[in-house]
């Protein structure tokens, strides 16, 4: 079993690598849409300190949903998903493998260039760890619980702007403990209690997201 | 009793079981509403602080009530759908979202004409406003997702997984915007809550609730009754009532 969730886990991570290209689209997006917040709202060095917080992480959020999309795109084009779902090892668990590759394909990389779009929304220097902090433990709840919404649209012709309706409610919880341990730690405050509630959030997502993915995935494919 | 109850699991039988008390339910739902706006409205004494305008409870109340009400309905009849897979409980969770998306969308719209005169604004972002309105938003992505896909029987299943989703996730939306919401102290002072509510007041509220369940129900049960026409527009027990109808 284990060897099985290896085995999906780097066929998808060299599946992400050999298309390098689609593999930076998320991240640009990032950085665009967190360039377009000072050009509305005007350069004002405190403005942008105060809000950089949200800021942030509504952009790593939207970027994430987009994300999404391509999940199980393409495995369910080629047909790679009903095999996945013929193998005799749980289906969850090589969907959990597929949805943690995602993730390091394209979670990882928005939480790298983070400190870098700090920089460009003037976030206060003593938040960066704990931005840091949330997007490692936000973004993969939000991969997770959003691979539902992926497995009930692959069949669909238009699943994007669907997938983000379903999706963002689920989100809230998330942006709200986020965002708001950014805030606390750059207002000097102690961040400690909305980082454990995102980390609650990760183990019921890591838990509770997979076998209803499967499910989802069971009744797309019919 | 078992048997009957098994029976209802038919299309036919449920059809015809909420045909028959399609009519009951209605006249109960307009009676009840009747009494209950006319003692609401009328004969409940005004508020010593808002004097009339509190009124608008007897709508809001009810209708915030039944938004949640609706969805664990929703969810339940999702749970069965997964389990069973019933084309009854199908029907009965497609014919309560947009129910649940009226109810919801009315609590939000009494509230901020409530709020208006109130609070001084239509909208403030208190916990509670907030988790109706994302309740709203659960609601409208259900249907959406319904609407999206073409096969009724997979449409059904993958809504019944996202009511479930949901069902999960709508505790730690609340509790989340709950924490938010004190975390950011809203600008006004908010909330029915505390002050205990006289009698007088709360026996047409309870009137009002009752008349919109009932209302629930009877509109429910229609629109069940035709999710199970559409569904089963090929099965030879919806022929013969069309040919009856005809005749």
């Amino acid at each position: 079993m284990v060897r099985a969730f290896a085995a999906i886990l780097g066929r998808d991570l060299v599946l992400a690598l050999r298309r390098r290209g689609e593999l930076g689209n998320p991240l640009v997006f990032f950085v665009v849409v967190v360039t377009l917040f000072p050009l509305a709202l005007g350069p004002a060095q405190e403005t942008l300190a105060r809000i950089a917080p949200g800021i942030l992480w509504v952009a790593a959020l939207l970027a994430a949903t987009l994300a999404m999309e391509a999940l199980f795109r393409s495995d369910f084009e080629d047909g790679s998903l009903e095999q996945l779902l013929l193998s005799p090892h749980p289906p969850a668990l090589l969907l959990l493998a597929k949805v943690a590759a995602h993730w390091l394909a394209t979670g990882l990389p928005l939480i790298l260039i983070s400190p870098l779009l700090a920089l460009f929304v003037n976030l206060p220097g003593q938040a960066l760890p704990v931005l840091v902090a949330t997007l490692a433990l936000g973004t993969p709840t939000l991969s997770l619980v959003g691979a539902i919404g992926v497995a009930l649209t692959v069949g669909l012709r238009r699943g994007g702007l669907l997938l983000a309706l379903l999706v963002l409610p689920l989100y809230v919880p998330v942006l709200i403990f986020a965002a708001g341990a950014v805030d606390n730690a750059a207002a000097g405050l102690s961040a400690a209690g909305p980082i454990y509630f995102l980390a609650a959030l990760l183990v019921l997502a890591v838990t509770l997201a997979p076998p209803a993915t499967a499910a989802s995935v069971r009744i797309s494919l019919g | 009793m078992w048997l009957w109850f098994h029976r209802l699991a038919s299309p036919k039988h449920f059809y015809r079981v909420a045909e028959r008390l399609n009519p009951w339910l209605g006249s109960a739902t307009l009676v009840v509403l009747i009494v209950g706006l006319y003692w609401g409205l009328v004969i409940a004494p005004p508020d010593y602080e808002q004097g009339d305008s509190y009124r608008i409870i007897f709508v809001h109340v009810p209708a915030a009530w039944m938004s949640l009400f609706v969805y664990a309905v929703m969810a339940g009849a999702g749970a069965v759908t997964l389990v069973w897979r019933l084309k009854v409980a199908e029907a009965v969770m497609r014919a309560a979202a947009p129910l649940g998306a009226w109810f919801t969308f009315l609590a939000l719209v009494t509230g901020s004409l409530w709020g208006k005169p109130m609070w001084g604004t239509y909208w403030v972002w208190d916990a509670r406003l907030t988790s109706e309105l994302i309740l709203l938003f659960l609601y409208l992505g259900f249907i959406a997702l319904q609407s999206a896909m073409e096969d009724r029987r997979t449409a059904a299943r993958a809504g019944a997984v996202l009511a479930l989703v949901g069902v999960v996730n709508i505790p730690i939306i609340h509790y989340s915007v709950e924490w938010w919401a004190t975390l950011h102290q809203g600008p006004t002072v908010t909330k029915l809550d505390a002050p205990s509510i006289s009698l007088t007041m709360l026996a047409p509220l309870l009137v009002m609730a009752l008349g919109f369940l009932l209302h629930f129900a009877t509109t429910g049960l229609i629109r069940a009754r035709c999710e199970l026409l559409e569904g089963e527009a090929r099965s030879g027990w919806v022929r013969e009532l069309a040919r009856r109808r005809r005749t």
